[in-house]
Order: structure tokens, then C-alpha cells, then sequence
């Protein structure tokens, strides 16, 4: 275990440098100056070689790297907004105000909305895809099946404002879509987001009812379940106890991807229902060309999902021993 | 007479399909004795298995109907309910299977598996059960058993995989063993060892083995008796040395001359069954085994392929076949004559 | 043997598999031992049979002839030429003269493909245009291996186990090839079936005039198609022989011991010696010292442990007879001892 998270983590740097990297390379190919943005409207090359110092922006584009590198560990000094602590991902461009707090600031929001999600759909999904396997042939699993084909082909910017109206103008069933950090009112947090997760997870429950069953189904016909069944256990044991040890490698692994998918999507989800997370501020980063913010979100995002498959991946082992962790 | 100890009697399994029905097993009798073995021989497809499934009730009930008697110790078992079968499974009656590592849960550890069947019929606590998965380990001869019963069946070889299985199978001292193909997968080595162990298990036991292969040669070394089957039909029955020394049905002796054996000749070809095992949703008709069969022409009438032979004892020798005793003793000897030339 | 150039000549022969591992960068730190240096022949039109439990490297080196798999050390040569590392363009217009036959017939065989196309696949990778055409020459091949010809259009899901190898061998005969590796070409078949096809193979094999290298498990069967046959164990051979020494006067104890656990379909009125070997294989990543079968022998005695047996005619072996033993068998060695069940007196 020891010996998997230090490597896990080393091959996370390792990534986290090279799409660094990247979107500082992709950010400057843009055509567009963040300088002369900001310098405004008349806008002196005096002026705007200032603009650029206080930005950070004047220096040749590998210094400018390895000084946005130095400040995640040491912290950075500068000459406008003077020292920022490790680590320091830098100002915005716009707001002048840390990436680091604004970051801290809207995480809350995105985290909330997935993960919340992620457990929706997962009870539903496998859930009634355990259903569905039980009952086999028999009008539960038909529905179900039909069902969740429906459900996968729907687009949440369609379903959330259908189910926006419905659910919360017409009916005033819901709260409208909101957030409130968890530490000032659980109450509210929750029922701010309970729109967002039955739509988000409409969509993907579908995936996992159809996956879960077909594992299932699978796990029902190995060997080692007719074993079971042959030293006198019940099909409830043999159920719980065998089958849905062999159903849940699949299912955890895509859940993993799928994590990923809820955070890239989070900008979609989060604009469909006016939510202020990382994705909103992702999109309005690009928008004004603020590279420091968006770095800050991409690494963050980045780190989310790398933190989150070697959960997963340690999750596997725990569930099949013949996955090793090395 | 008293009643044997396990007595099935015109046994049917048929299954259900897109397709039709499978004959599966299609009027099957035959008796066993404690303390004794039964091999069962046939090829895929001929029912063997699915006889045994039978017996344990493992068939599944939404497309299989089951039909005929089968009595364990005077219980019947195909009338039984579901919860009366799960108190004997794995406890008066086990069974233990070829692929040792798909039949094990790869999720728990080998221990765990012994120990929940224990548990299960004798309602014992946890660390009695771990005890007895420990004695049952050593029992079959697991080296370091105390240590090795936390092992997950992937850290077990292929034959202590296998002994691991008996193991589990024998937790509960049942009466009756179902060995399907336990040896098939394993090496010839580690084969003899496993059948040397069963057979010392049942010398201590007095558990009654039914013994399911495809290998003559397995059946020669475990077998009391032997049922030879085709097309979900029991073919001819008789003890060990009488069905290998002077086989009643052409099947059984088309098996026997497929055989290459260690010391026969080598340039002469075998003698093989022409043709593939028939498909059970359409069984030929009459002798299953007629369109395989070298005698046909010499039953008159056309009879094979139109009248089902009956199972029928000639000098306590039971084979389904139209030829005549006399018949037999001259076509079968040049058979046999024409293959060890 | 005759003094020509044999078919194929293989010496040193070996095979490392590396492990990866360590920590915290991962390197090789192993290797399993699959195939460690096997010197043999095998002449034109004849059949070699290689024999062994699993994991005794059998088929690593019928992968290993065929270029499969790239061999570690040593050298093969066929008809005189080094193939050992020869690269694609120099091996092509070997790879038709050496053919192959896999185990499962259901996996062996494209789905998607008609029987025709399959046969006539190495024909249209070697751009080779028989003459009447390719169809023509697999409707005979189809004739060769018993299969209708008309079957032509088929496809594999339709016919039985026992014709998909029929379409197999038919695939392996289509470019009339010198040699033929059989990796356990029956033992996924029915007891009547694989008779069928080991008569078939036999034909090939005499009508043709194909050399082949039949690997399998089952003893008898080797017997019956090869004339020489190889017995190996952990990765090396233990004795080498034609087909009536090696069954006859078997010198190694481990070949004995291997013919003493084959069940025969035979009551016998007296049993016969029994050998039971105990405990299992070890590992091919760290096989014992010396003489790697020495863990399980009952002879064994410190110099099996410190050195290894070379591979040789030992006193008394006919012509061609090699056995690696220190302590080779002899016909009136008293029957061994029938040992201790209980594998843990053995580790």
C-alpha cells in the first residue's frame, strides 16, 4: 500500500507538470495579450510595460514557468501585490485577488454538485440494476432496461431546465438551484442541490442500472456462484455474498472515468443552473484570458481526478485480492 | 432387497431454449451403494453432468423441467423444496468440480470458503469453523494448513487448488460425493495424487463417490462401477472390469478403440467413432447412436434408427442395444481383434 | 539418425521471461526460466513429440521455432539456415514452410470469416496463386482433411470441435509446408474425436511427407504419432529418445514416474508400479540447483543439488538415447518406493 501511493503520487507530479506546461504553452500561442487588456483603453508602451511587470508577464515564457513553479513551493514575491505564500498559484489578472482564494472559494460548489451527484446515481444505479438482475426476464427488468436507455440519450442542459420548471416553478416541489457551504446550513446545502443531483444523476443512473445488471448477470454464471449454491448457501447469500464481489470491478473502475466526466462537465451543469463553481470560473478565466485562474482551475481539476482513480484503483484491490497494489 | 442409498429412477431433464426443447437427460436409472464409486463416462453433451446437477437441484428451475425419482437415503429429492435442498447440499450430499480455480470465490480466502459451509450446516461459531477449515486442510494434505487457510485460491498451485475444493466438499462428512471431471485440468501427476486421496478419503469415510469423467482410464483406476452414456442416455452399465474387459454397446468399445494406449501397437490408426455427438434438440431417432454406429445393417428391420433399445440386463449385464448376445461375441471380437493386430 | 543436415536443429535453445518490480522505479529483477537451453533435432517428415506437466516450457518452444517468440539465447537453424534472429523479410519464405495447429479450434479460427477465406489466408499473405486458383486448392485441402468441399462458404460457428481443427490443419496445409508445430492439437477434443484427428494428423503426416513437432500432455497419444519424443521438465529436457526407448526402457526417474500416473483403461489383475511424486513443480523464477527435478526424486543426493546432468547417452541407452540423470533407472531397478503422501515431508 505504502509502496503504491509513493509511486501513485510521483506519476501525479509527474503529470500535473506536463499539463502545466502545457496550458502555459497553449495559453501564449493565443493571439491575444492579457497586457494590453488590462492596460485599458489609452494605453502608453510606458504604461504597458508596467502593466506587463506587474502582471508578471514581462519575462521570456520559461522564466515566467519556472517562477509560477517556485511559488507553489516557496511562495512568490511581487512587486504590486507583494508576498504570496506557498503555494501560490498567483493573481488573477482581472480581479487582482489570490487564484488561490478565488479557487478555495468555488471548489466547495463543484465538489458538491459531483460528488453529491456521484452518490445519487450510484445507490440508484446499482441499485436498481441489482433489481433488474434479480428479477431477471421478469416486467421490473424490462422497464428498467427500456428506461434507462431513454434516460442516457437525454442532454442535462435540456433535462435541467425542463426539470427546473417543472419541478421547482410549477409545482414549487424543489428548491431552485443553489449553494450554501455545508459548515453554515446542511439544510439549505442539501436542498439547494437536490435539483442538480436527480438531474445529473437521471443521466447517468441509466448507465449504471444497464452495467450493474449485466455484471450481474454475468457474476450469476460463474463457477464459483454454482459453488456457493452447491455447499447449501441460499440465492440471497450467494447473491450478496459472491456475485456482487465480481460485479463491482467494472462498475468502480468506469465510476472512476466517470468522476472525471463530472468535473470537465461541471462547466455545463454549473452555467444550466446559474451555480458559481470551478467550471462557471473556468469559463470566464478564458474568456478574459486570466491565466493564473486558469491554471489554478485546470491543476486543481487535474489533481481532483488523479486524487480520485487512486482511491478507485485502491478501492479495486480492496474488493479483488488478486489486484495487487504495486 | 433393501432400498440403495441413492436409487434414481427414468431421471428427465429437459431444457427449454429459443430453439426448442433439449433432451438433456432422457430417462436415466441407476443405483449406488455407500462406500462405493460410480463413474459416469460420456462425452460433452451427453448428460453427465447435468444428471448430477440434477441431483443437487442446482438445475436452473425458470427453464429445466425435472422429472423421475431420485431417492437419497429414501428422501426424494426431486419433489423437494428449495430450502429443504440448501440442507443438504454441501452437507449429506457435495460436489466438487474440474476448473478448481473459477470454482472457488475469488473474493474470499480459502479458509473463509471451508469455513462458511461448516458454519452454514452446524450453526458453529467463527473460530470454530476456521479450526475445522484448518484440520480439513491438513486432512488432504495442504502443507502448513494453519498458515496457509488465509491464502486467496489465486496463491494455491493448480492440485492444492483441487484439494483445497475436496476439502470444502467433505467439511460436513457428507454421504455422497459428486466428483465432476475433479482431475481433467490437472497434470498426470498431480491427477494420480488427487485420486489417491479420494480414495483414501472414502476408505475413511464410507462416502459413496459418483465419479464423472471422459477418461476410460480415470474410470480403471477409481470406479466400483461404471455407467456409459450417450445422447443423455445411459448406454450400458455394468461393474469396472466387465464394461473395459467386454464392452456390450458399440459405443463403449468405439470409445476403447479411440484410445491410444502406452503399450499398443503404434503404426496400425485408431479406430475412431466416425461422425460428432448428436445435437439433443433434435436427437436422431431410435438408438441415439445408430448414425454413428458400425452395426446398424446387421440389426434387421431397420430397427435402430426406429425403435428406442431398452436397457436391458443379459447375465447382469445391462446394454441398450438391438444386437444379440451372440451377435456381440462376433463383431465385437473382431473388432477388437482388428485393433491390437 | 541419418549424417544429413537435419530439418531443424536447435541447440542452447532458452527462453527468460523478465519480471518487473523493484521500487521506486520498476526494473527487471527476474526472470522465469521457460525455456533454458534445449539442444534437438528433428529430421525431414519426422515427428518429434515433446512432453511435460504445464509449465515445463513445451509450448514456449514450439512458439520459439516458429519465431513466435524472440529466443533469449541459442540458436535455430532450419535446413542449414541461422533463423534464430532473422529478421521479417528473411523469415517470410520460411514462415509458409513452417506451419502451425493451436489447441482451441474455437478461438483458433476467425468468426468472421468464411472457412474459404480462412484456409486461403496464407496464400493471399504470401501471394501465392496456386494453379487452377486458390479456390480449387482449398476445396482440395477440405477434401484432405474429410471436410465437404462444398462447405467452402461456411463459417467456423457451424461446424463441430472436432471440424474446426479439420479447418485448422487444412489452414496449416495450405502452403505445403515442411514442418508443422501442433500445440496440443486434441486435448480440447472429445475422446472419439481426437481419435479422428490423429489419424488425420498421421496421414498428413506419412502422405506428405510433413515433419512435425507435436506437443501434448497425454502421453499415449504421443506415443502413438511420434517417432522420437522429448520429455521435458521446468523448462529443460530430461530425456530424449526414439518413441520405443523412451516407453521401454525409460532411464530418467522423472520419465518414469510420468508413465506410472497415466490411467489406463485397462483392469489389471495385478497392479502395476506405481510411482506418486509428490508435492508440485517449483518455480520456473527460481528453479532448485543442479538437477532441477531433484526436489521431487527419491534418488536424489547432494550432487543432484550441486551439479547439473548433462544430457547424454548414459550406459546401457541405445543410439540416440540421452538422458540428463546422474542416477539413471535401469530395467531391473527395484520399483521405487512408493513415497510419503503428505507433500509437506517433501518441502
Amino acid at each position: 500500500m505504502f509502496r503504491f501511493l509513493v509511486r501513485r503520487i510521483l506519476g501525479a507530479a509527474v503529470i500535473l507538470l506536463i499539463i502545466s506546461a502545457l496550458v502555459f504553452v497553449l495559453f501564449y500561442a493565443a493571439p491575444r495579450d492579457p497586457a494590453r487588456i488590462a492596460c485599458g483603453k489609452v494605453c502608453t508602451p510606458e504604461t504597458l510595460e508596467l502593466v506587463k511587470k506587474n502582471l508578471g508577464i514581462s519575462d521570456p515564457l520559461p522564466m515566467q514557468y519556472w517562477e509560477w513553479l517556485k511559488g507553489l513551493f516557496v511562495g512568490r514575491d511581487y512587486t504590486s501585490y507583494g508576498h504570496c505564500d506557498a503555494p501560490c498559484l498567483g493573481y488573477s489578472f482581472q480581479s487582482r485577488e489570490p487564484v488561490l482564494d478565488t479557487i478555495l472559494d468555488r471548489f466547495p460548489t463543484t465538489i458538491s454538485l459531483s460528488l453529491g451527484a456521484a452518490v445519487v446515481f450510484l445507490i440508484f444505479g446499482v441499485g436498481t440494476g441489482m433489481l433488474a438482475a434479480v428479477k431477471q426476464g421478469k416486467a421490473l427488468d424490462k422497464i428498467a432496461s427500456s428506461a434507462s436507455l431513454i434516460a442516457s440519450s437525454m442532454q442535462i442542459y435540456v433535462v435541467g431546465v425542463f426539470a427546473t420548471y417543472l419541478l421547482v416553478d410549477q409545482l414549487h416541489l424543489l428548491d431552485r438551484a443553489s449553494y450554501t457551504p455545508f459548515t453554515d446550513n446542511p439544510g439549505k446545502w442539501f436542498s439547494g442541490l437536490l435539483v442538480p443531483w436527480l438531474v445529473l444523476s437521471l443521466i447517468f443512473t441509466a448507465n449504471y442500472t444497464r452495467m450493474t445488471r449485466s455484471q450481474m448477470v454475468e457474476s450469476l454464471t460463474q463457477d464459483y456462484v454454482r459453488t456457493a449454491r452447491a455447499k447449501g448457501l441460499s440465492r440471497r447469500t450467494v447473491f450478496f455474498r459472491f456475485a456482487w464481489r465480481g460485479a463491482m470491478g467494472p462498475i468502480i473502475t468506469i465510476f472512476g472515468l466517470d468522476l472525471g466526466v463530472l468535473l470537465g462537465g461541471a462547466i455545463i451543469t454549473e452555467s444550466t443552473f446559474s451555480l458559481q463553481g470551478l467550471g462557471m470560473l473556468s469559463v470566464k478565466a478564458v474568456g478574459t484570458n486570466d491565466l493564473p485562474i486558469l491554471l489554478g482551475v485546470i491543476m486543481v481539476a487535474a489533481a481532483a481526478i488523479i486524487v480520485f482513480n487512486i482511491i478507485v484503483d485502491a478501492v479495486y484491490a480492496l474488493i479483488d485480492p488478486r489486484v495487487r497494489l504495486a | 432387497m433393501s432400498t440403495p442409498f441413492l436409487s434414481v429412477r427414468d431421471l428427465k431433464v429437459h431444457f427449454s431454449t429459443e430453439d426448442g426443447v433439449v433432451k438433456a437427460v432422457d430417462g436415466l436409472s441407476f443405483d449406488l451403494e455407500k462406500g462405493k464409486t460410480l463413474g459416469i463416462v460420456g462425452e460433452s453433451g451427453s448428460g453427465k453432468s447435468v444428471t448430477n446437477m440434477a441431483i443437487l437441484g442446482l438445475h436452473d428451475p425458470r427453464n429445466t423441467a425435472l422429472d423421475g425419482e431420485i431417492l437419497l437415503d429414501g428422501k426424494e429429492l426431486v419433489t423437494a423444496t428449495e430450502k429443504e435442498l440448501e440442507q443438504l447440499r454441501g452437507n449429506k450430499m457435495s460436489m466438487i468440480f474440474q476448473d478448481a480455480l473459477a470454482s472457488l470465490s475469488p473474493y474470499h480466502t480459502i479458509g473463509a470458503q471451508i469455513g462458511e459451509t461448516y458454519r452454514k450446516h452446524t450453526g458453529c461459531s467463527k473460530k470454530e469453523a476456521r479450526e475445522r477449515a484448518v484440520e480439513m486442510l491438513r486432512r488432504v494434505g495442504i502443507p502448513q494448513p494453519d498458515v496457509r487457510v488465509d491464502d486467496y485460491p489465486h496463491q494455491f498451485s493448480g492440485g492444492m487448488r483441487q484439494r483445497a475444493m475436496i476439502a470444502m466438499a467433505l467439511v460436513c462428512d457428507p454421504e455422497l460425493l459428486i466428483a465432476d471431471e475433479p482431475t481433467t485440468a490437472l497434470d498426470v501427476t498431480v491427477q494420480a495424487q488427487i485420486m489417491d486421496l479420494l480414495k483414501d478419503l472414502q476408505q475413511e469415510f464410507g462416502t459413496a463417490i459418483i465419479f464423472i469423467t471422459h477418461d476410460l482410464g480415470v474410470i480403471a483406476d477409481i470406479a466400483d462401477d461404471v455407467l456409459v452414456m450417450y445422447g443423455g442416455r445411459c448406454v450400458e452399465r455394468g461393474t469396472k472390469k466387465e464394461v473395459l474387459q467386454t464392452p456390450q454397446h458399440p459405443y463403449t468399445l468405439g470409445l476403447l478403440g479411440s484410445m491410444p494406449s502406452l503399450d499398443g501397437p503404434v503404426d496400425v490408426p485408431l479406430s475412431p467413432i466416425p461422425g460428432s455427438p448428436p445435437s439433443l434438440l433434435n436427437p436422431p431417432s431410435g438408438c441415439r447412436f445408430h448414425p454413428r454406429c458400425a452395426f446398424v445393417d446387421q440389426v434387421a428391420g431397420g430397427r435402430c434408427s426406429s425403435e428406442r433399445p431398452a436397457l436391458e440386463f443379459v447375465d447382469g449385464r445391462a446394454a441398450a442395444c438391438h444386437l444379440t448376445p451372440e451377435q456381440k461375441r462376433e463383431l465385437f471380437s473382431d473388432y477388437a481383434a482388428a485393433r491390437t493386430h | 539418425m541419418s549424417s544429413t543436415t537435419p530439418l531443424l536443429d536447435v541447440s542452447g535453445l532458452t527462453k527468460h521471461f523478465p519480471i518487473k518490480g523493484g521500487f521506486p522505479i520498476k526494473r527487471t529483477v527476474g526472470a522465469v526460466q521457460a525455456v533454458d537451453g534445449l539442444d534437438f533435432q528433428v529430421a525431414a517428415g519426422e515427428s518429434l513429440g515433446l512432453v511435460g506437466e504445464s509449465g515445463c516450457g513445451k509450448s514456449t518452444t514450439g512458439r520459439l521455432i516458429t519465431r513466435l517468440l524472440e529466443p533469449t539465447s541459442g540458436k535455430i537453424t532450419y535446413q542449414g539456415q541461422d533463423i534464430t534472429h532473422a529478421g521479417r523479410r528473411d523469415l517470410a519464405p520460411i514462415r509458409s514452410e513452417i506451419q502451425m495447429i493451436f489447441q482451441d479450434p474455437y478461438a483458433s479460427l476467425n468468426p468472421r470469416q468464411t472457412v474459404g477465406k480462412i484456409i486461403s489466408g496464407p496464400m493471399e499473405i504470401n501471394d501465392i496463386n496456386p494453379e487452377g486458383g486458390r479456390e480449387k486448392r482449398v476445396r482440395e485441402l477440405l477434401e484432405i482433411v474429410g471436410l465437404n468441399p462444398e462447405h467452402y462458404n461456411r463459417f467456423p460457428h457451424e461446424f463441430s470441435g472436432g471440424q474446426r481443427q479439420r479447418i485448422g490443419v487444412a489452414r496449416a496445409l495450405a502452403l505445403e509446408p515442411k514442418l508443422i508445430v501442433a500445440d496440443e492439437p486434441v486435448s480440447a477434443l472429445d475422446v472419439s474425436i481426437q481419435a479422428q484427428v490423429v489419424n488425420l494428423l498421421q496421414k498428413v503426416q506419412r502422405e506428405l511427407g510433413i515433419a512435425f513437432v507435436f506437443i501434448a500432455h497425454d502421453l499415449a497419444i504421443v506415443r502413438h504419432f511420434s517417432q522420437r519424443v522429448a520429455v521435458m521438465y521446468l523448462g529443460k529436457i530430461v530425456e530424449i529418445a526414439d518413441r520405443e526407448d523412451l516407453y521401454g526402457n525409460p532411464r530418467h526417474p522423472y520419465t518414469r514416474a510420468l508413465l506410472s500416473a497415466v490411467p489406463e483403461a485397462t483392469v489389471e489383475e495385478e497392479p502395476r508400479e506405481r510411482i506418486r511424486l509428490t508435492g508440485d513443480v517449483p518455480s520456473p523464477i527460481n528453479p532448485p540447483s543442479g538437477c532441477r527435478f531433484r526436489t521431487r526424486c527419491w534418488k536424489a543426493t547432494e550432487k543432484c543439488a550441486s551439479e547439473a546432468p548433462p544430457l547424454v547417452r548414459v550406459e546401457g541407452n541405445r543410439d540416440g538415447h540421452l538422458t540428463a540423470c546422474h542416477y539413471p533407472e535401469t530395467a531391473d531397478t527395484v520399483p521405487a518406493p512408493r513415497l510419503s503422501k503428505d507433500p509437506e515431508a517433501a518441502a
